[in-house]
């Protein structure tokens, strides 16, 4: 296959991505669009053993039927609560991979079909590929231990997060020296391996350094984040490899870590770099919680249930305590029985609700809630006014009014005004503050009633209720 | 100005244009499909699988091919796990058959 052939497969491929991501623009087409992205993918590995067809392949395809069974039983077994988990494993696989590749490449630059010594500027290529990839790998591994929950094993896993004194110095002593490394490695004339390996293990560590003080709630920004790391390592090594369906393919996937991203920083009206920086609600979470003097009414799952099934529309506001107590079906279940008995069900997300973005919407689609009865926060904000009853599920923040006071530590984030409502019905555990540390005062209002205990126990209370 | 354009100036004209791409396509995904999103963009990612073939493939074994060997299993677990995990997520917003009225 000549060169040419080679970059017009890779082109078609890099058009299969692009539609790929396109159909995703709708529920309607996004499968067909995952269809385009198996092609895509399909192309790019047969095109590549077509070239290589005269090295050995047996222990390619070895490699691959093991690890495609691997990544299929994953897929099939894998629950939906469980998806950030999965996400941030599989940045950590693409980091590592683009690791060993560039070792590949310092190794032996003629398997690539590059000058052997490797030339300067891929090799500056190549350092980037290398850090990006190393950084991606070490610091998913964190973040799949923090949303696994391991963090009573290890301390590095810890949900709160791990700060000590002159962090901030140490990582960026640490950058510096690493990109000090890669400019020897960039400007020496031979295969230079001392600076890169030392590189490269500075930028594991840095992975790893700058994960653990971001705290549990702003893992929604941490996963957005190393899904574009891990498109940048791709794009760095396809640079170095001179591969242009790599770069595309790359920097899709970087842009769109980037945007979700921002999309979540928005959300929580919260700064990238503070939360890169981490360390936030460290302390605070109990501090705030003890305003003792204000009086809250609670009432049980049948006082719930009552005002729900005599009201005319209902606005359901799930939130992570949702997802953590898998109430997901229990939920649905609930809204059946009120949509039988007339009642207009509708659902409420915020966007950073849940662990990871959209994180919500597959727990519910899971559940099979139909997607036109799930709407999005700008979508239903105008709605609450018109609304008899909310039911607020493992949600705090998100529906906290102090958003609008100015001088509060959220003022300015957005939120669902579920408070404009004529009922508000909130579940939660206990009175404990939620991840920004503050109280907030749409327990307190006259209009609230709250409902304590494990979200999965009341909503079956709720349906029981119903009956 | 003449002569041939370095290599890694089309690489960068292929990168900017690229994320520009990227960008216009991204800001078009609706927050519904946010985590299917995220999966898929894992699978894509995995496209560096070309790259581990690539090292794999010397027939004279050395330190380098096996780390290829090795980056080829890596890429192939999300290659299939992230199309095959954002296909079971996606076939849950298939939209189901209205059965309200058959229940009542």
């Amino acid at each position: 296959m000549s060169a040419n052939q080679l970059t017009l497969w890779y082109l078609l491929a890099s058009v299969c991505f692009i539609l790929a991501l396109k159909g995703l623009s709708s529920p309607t087409t996004a499968r067909r669009g995952n269809v385009f992205g198996m092609v895509g993918m399909t192309i790019a590995v047969v095109t590549t053993i077509a070239l290589v067809a005269r090295g050995r392949l047996d222990l390619i395809f070895i490699a691959m039927l093991v690890g495609g069974t691997i990544g299929a039983i994953i897929a099939r077994r894998v629950q939906m609560t469980q998806m950030p988990e999965l996400v941030a494993a599989m940045h950590s696989m693409v980091g590592m991979a683009a690791v060993l590749i560039a070792i590949a490449v310092v190794n032996n630059p003629g398997a690539f079909g590059e000058h052997d010594p490797l030339p300067a500027g891929n090799r500056l290529e190549l350092f980037i590929g290398t850090f990006v990839g190393a950084i991606t790998f070490s610091g998913s591994v964190i973040a799949f231990g923090k949303l696994a929950g391991l963090g009573k094993k290890f301390r590095l896993f810890s949900s709160a997060p791990v700060v000590f004194k002159g962090q901030h110095l140490l990582n960026l002593a640490l950058a510096i020296v690493m990109i000090g490394f890669g400019l020897a490695f960039f400007l020496s004339p031979d295969k230079a391996w001392t600076p890169f390996i030392v590189m490269t293990a500075i930028a594991f560590v840095l992975g790893v350094l700058i994960i653990i003080p971001i705290g549990g709630a702003d893992m929604p920004v941490v996963i957005s984040m190393l899904n574009s790391y891990s498109g940048w390592a791709a794009a760095g090594i396809g640079f170095s490899l001179n591969n242009s369906m790599l770069i595309i393919a790359g920097s899709l996937v970087g842009s769109s870590g980037a945007i979700l991203s921002y999309i979540m920083c928005k959300a929580m009206n919260r700064s990238f770099f503070s939360v890169i920086l981490g360390g936030f609600g460290a302390a605070e979470g109990s501090a705030a919680a003890g305003g003792g003097d204000k009086t809250v009414r609670s009432g049980s799952a049948d006082d719930a249930a009552f005002l729900m099934a005599n009201a005319e529309s209902v606005i359901i506001v799930p939130g992570y305590g949702l997802a953590v107590a898998r109430a997901q079906h229990a939920v649905k279940e609930m809204a059946n029985k009120l949509i039988e008995k007339g009642v207009n069900v509708r659902y409420a997300i915020h966007p950073v609700a849940g662990r990871m973005p959209g994180h919500m919407n597959v727990l519910l689609a899971e559940a099979e809630v139909p997607y036109d009865q799930v709407f999005e926060m700008d979508d239903i904000n105008g709605e609450f006014g018109t609304t008899d009853v909310v039911l607020v599920l493992g949600a705090n923040d998100v529906v906290n009014p102090l958003a609008h006071e100015k001088g509060s530590a959220i003022y300015g984030m957005p939120i669902l005004e579920v408070a404009k409502a004529h009922t508000v019905l909130v579940n939660k555990r206990s009175m404990a503050a939620g991840y920004a540390g503050l109280d907030n005062p749409l327990f307190y209002m006259d209009k609230t009633m709250m409902v304590f205990g494990d979200a999965k126990k009341v909503v079956e209370d709720l349906v029981k209720a119903l009956d | 100005m003449s002569g041939i354009v370095d290599p890694t100036i089309l690489n960068l004209v292929v990168f900017v244009l690229a994320v520009f791409v990227g960008y216009h396509v991204i800001w078009n995904v609706t927050p519904a499909l946010h985590t299917p999103l995220m999966s898929v963009t894992n699978a894509i990612s995995s496209v560096i699988i070309v790259g581990a073939i690539l090292a794999a493939a010397p027939t004279q074994m050395d330190f380098g091919s096996i780390l290829g060997v090795v980056a080829v299993g890596l890429a192939s677990i999300n290659v299939a796990g992230g199309f095959l995990v954002t296909q079971r997520m996606l076939e849950m917003f298939k939209k189901k058959q209205p059965k309200k009225e058959g229940k009542k």
